[in-house]
């Protein structure tokens, strides 16, 4: 049954967390962002939100809510419409307790999501991406080798968000012709965590590259134990995590410079009665509905069971083509304004570059 | 709850369309594009005949269809149908626009007298007449006449871009809607539809034009000389009130948008699935999920293509849904109707491109998507006017603010 109205909860959520986002997220993302420093009490406060415990089971002392995809693509657009460095930061902890929720085994689950029950933020990270120019997900070039009665892991993996502070790290790699998750402790030996990565945007964002080196691992560590995972259904729920996120740097990067446009004079009217302006304007709003609707879509798949690879993947490239032309676009109506560092536009624009080539920093 | 997919019985409706337009319009589709002003006669009866099952418009809230579903329904079959031929699509005796200004505009006698036609009889076609020769995107600017003289209105003036107005005016027992000023002083307010029954005296179609496509398709010019009509053949209100007439145009074009934009949708998928037809035979299949460095330059430009088909059905879809909601779509209808305008102009074009010195030959169908697709981002209001439409939205603008 075709329907394009979010459930009263989903409505809740999104508004909840869209005014946090303005309030508490939104003022602190230009200090966070110039000082790479996020303030570990704003971190907590999103925590306290309980956007990861509220599907954590009871059995784990969470609140043992549904898990929904449409819901998460909800609450990510929110919450990165504050900022998306602080909203990824916020959420790392899903990269490992959503996969553990979906896929672990009975041993797996008792001991790690009770984590994430906990009333203190939990960094857990995954590290999937490697750095290569040509890096995508079929291509992992990390190992897992069976030895004796575990594995042995060799590779070098990049953009890992808070991998130095994570109790626990989801490492993918190639075993056999599949690809696994393996959970490592994070100072576990053979595991050597690289300096702090620094990139053109998400300079707010902790992300480090890892190297492995012989790091042997029992069996228990194989994320679903000889059943494995389905990594697919993972890189979907990847992919439409990063789309909800683009759709809500998007969203700030167009509020910003229509209200601006409405506001700033030129040859005696706003800027945004020209229609130079005005068009702009109107195709960015038409790519931000686009762009929703394919992630809701993607989503909705998801929480149906159904295969959703090639919906997230268009969802993902749609939006991250489109969220880059929109904060491009905004800087472009603030003009010189918008190349200013006094305007978050420009930061906008560096961010939103990372959706199209940055993998595996958030789910949902 | 957020659902993309048609339920199993939308789909089964759907699945029919799909059949009319691959069994019979296709095998045609080529034959009157190339006899632009020939009628496929045989068509018309056969989509006549079988309107009622397929749940095709059929007369004020009739059909198989449930009143909340409607417009989903109906654009999610203009898609079918315009994979056949958007042409052949266009041509289909119906209610059409002419029969969308009756319901957006008509009191419930009034759709009842002029849409029970519509499940009876002969073939029929109802129009509507807007455009004139010296304004189009303009339609305040209109200068056709309707006079009161006595028990009747008197119709002074010249109409062109008049879709299916051979059909509705001279070819069948139809209407066309025109819309005609009661007070040039007054106005947008001063506009109002007035129904003008078929071979009417003083009504003429006075040519049909000849197209880059959609040939099929019958584009009248239309002369008004001393067009009597009765009375209450004005469409609602006949007061002259500030927010008279004019919004009751723009109220058809909300429920209008978003099937061209689905048919525009139809044209750009016709394409899609015979260049994803034209690969596979040659071995070559679409990947999804690596990363762009990987893709084939051909890849990544179908992927574009599916994905920009993709976002603009599901713009057209939510459009369609809000008004079947009893929602406002005016802001929503027109992102549709220039997201898919545009994108689907494009989309054809690339196919074109992709097929090489193929894709130029008439041997395909197409070069003629291609020409066909261009429609769709001109009528019902260009990609330019749907813009203005959006922008004045999203800043809280007039149109005295914004133009």
């Amino acid at each position: 049954m075709i329907s394009f109205e979010l459930t009263e909860e989903q409505r809740m959520i999104s508004q909840t967390v869209e005014a946090f986002a303005r309030e508490e997220i939104r003022p602190a993302a230009r200090t966070a962002d110039e000082s790479g420093q996020i303030p570990p009490e704003l971190v907590q406060k999103i925590w306290e939100l309980g956007l990861v415990r509220s599907v954590i089971p009871e059995a784990s002392g969470g609140d043992g809510g549904q898990r929904s995809a449409v819901t998460g693509v909800v609450a990510a657009e929110a919450l990165a419409y504050g900022d998306q460095s602080i909203a990824i930061h916020a959420l790392v902890p899903r990269l490992l307790a959503y996969p553990v929720l979906e896929m672990g085994d009975q041993a797996q689950r008792a001991r790690y999501l009770p984590l994430f029950a906990q009333p203190g933020f939990c960094a857990a990270s995954a590290a999937l991406t490697e750095p290569r120019w040509d890096f995508d997900i079929f291509s992992i070039a990390t190992t897992a080798r069976g030895s004796g009665s575990g594995y042995i892991l060799n590779g070098e993996k990049c953009y890992v968000p808070l991998a130095r502070e994570s109790e626990f790290l989801i490492v993918f790699a190639s075993c056999g012709p599949a690809v696994e998750g393996f959970i490592l402790p994070g100072g576990c030996p053979g595991l050597v965590v690289g300096e702090r990565e620094k990139n053109m945007g998400l300079k707010a964002l902790a992300t480090y590259g890892l190297t492995l080196k012989d790091c042997a691992v029992p069996a228990e560590a194989r994320l679903g134990g000889e059943r494995g995972i389905n990594f697919n259904r993972l890189m979907s729920e990847q992919k439409v995590a990063a789309a909800a996120m683009a759709v809500g740097v998007a969203r700030s990067a167009f509020e910003y410079a229509r209200d601006y446009a409405l506001q700033r004079r030129a040859f005696g009217a706003p800027i945004a009665t020209r229609q130079a302006i005005a068009f702009m304007l109107a195709e960015m709003a038409i790519e931000i509905d686009a762009s929703r609707l394919l992630a809701w879509e993607a989503a909705s798949r998801l929480d149906k069971g159904e295969d959703a690879l090639k919906e997230s993947y268009q969802a993902k490239n749609y939006t991250a083509s489109a969220v880059l032309k929109i904060c491009d676009n905004a800087v472009q109506i603030l003009g010189g304004h918008g190349y200013i560092r006094e305007h978050p536009v420009e930061m906008w624009l560096r961010n939103a570059r990372g959706f199209a080539m940055l993998e595996g920093l958030t789910t949902v | 709850m957020i659902d993309f997919e048609p339920d199993h019985d939308l789909q089964r409706r759907i699945d029919a369309y799909r059949i009319v337009a691959r069994q019979i319009m296709r095998p045609i589709s080529r034959e009157y594009d190339e006899n632009e002003h020939a009628r496929p006669t045989k068509f018309y009866e056969l989509m006549w005949a079988g309107r009622a099952q397929a749940g095709l418009e059929v007369g004020p809230d009739k059909g198989a269809r449930s009143n909340r579903m409607r417009t989903l329904f109906t654009i999610l079959a203009a898609e079918e149908l315009s994979w056949g031929d958007v042409g052949l699509f266009l041509q289909i005796p119906n209610p059409g626009l002419g029969g969308a200004a009756v319901m957006a505009a008509g009191t419930p006698q009034q759709k009842e007298r002029f849409l029970k036609r519509f499940s009876e009889g002969n073939p029929k076609w109802a129009a509507m007449a807007i455009t004139e020769p010296g304004c189009g995107s303009d339609s305040a600017a209109i200068t056709t006449t309707a006079r009161r003289e006595g028990d009747h209105w008197v119709i002074n003036g010249t109409k062109i871009f008049c879709t299916g107005g051979k059909m509705a005016a001279e070819l069948s027992e139809g209407f066309v809607v025109v819309w005609a000023t009661v007070d040039k002083n007054a106005g947008r307010a001063g506009i109002k539809p007035f129904v003008v029954e078929h071979h009417t005296p003083g009504m003429s179609v006075v040519r049909v034009e000849n197209k880059l496509g959609i040939r099929v398709s019958d584009t009248a010019a239309l002369v008004f000389e001393d067009c009597k009509i009765p009375l209450d053949n004005v469409l609602g209100s006949p007061e002259v009130k500030p927010e008279g007439g004019f919004k009751d145009a723009m109220a058809t074009f909300d429920a209008t948008r978003p099937i061209v934009a689905a048919m525009a949708i139809g044209v750009g998928r016709a394409a899609l699935d015979f260049v994803r037809d034209f690969l596979s035979e040659r071995n070559m299949e679409i990947r999804y999920g690596l990363s762009p460095q990987r893709l084939t330059a051909i890849e990544r430009d179908f992927m574009e293509m599916e994905v920009q088909l993709k976002a603009a059905r599901l713009l057209a879809w939510r459009a369609a849904w809000l008004l079947d909601n009893g929602q406002r779509n005016s802001l929503e209808a027109s992102m549709a109707k220039a997201k898919a305008g545009l994108a689907v102009t494009q989309i054809t074009q690339k196919a074109v491109e992709l097929l090489g010195p193929l894709g130029y030959s008439r041997a395909y169908l197409l070069e003629k998507w291609m020409r066909d697709a261009k429609i769709n981002d001109i009528f019902e209001g260009t990609q330019q006017i749907n813009l203005l439409i959006i922008a004045r939205r999203i800043l809280g603008y007039s149109s005295k603010d914004l133009n």
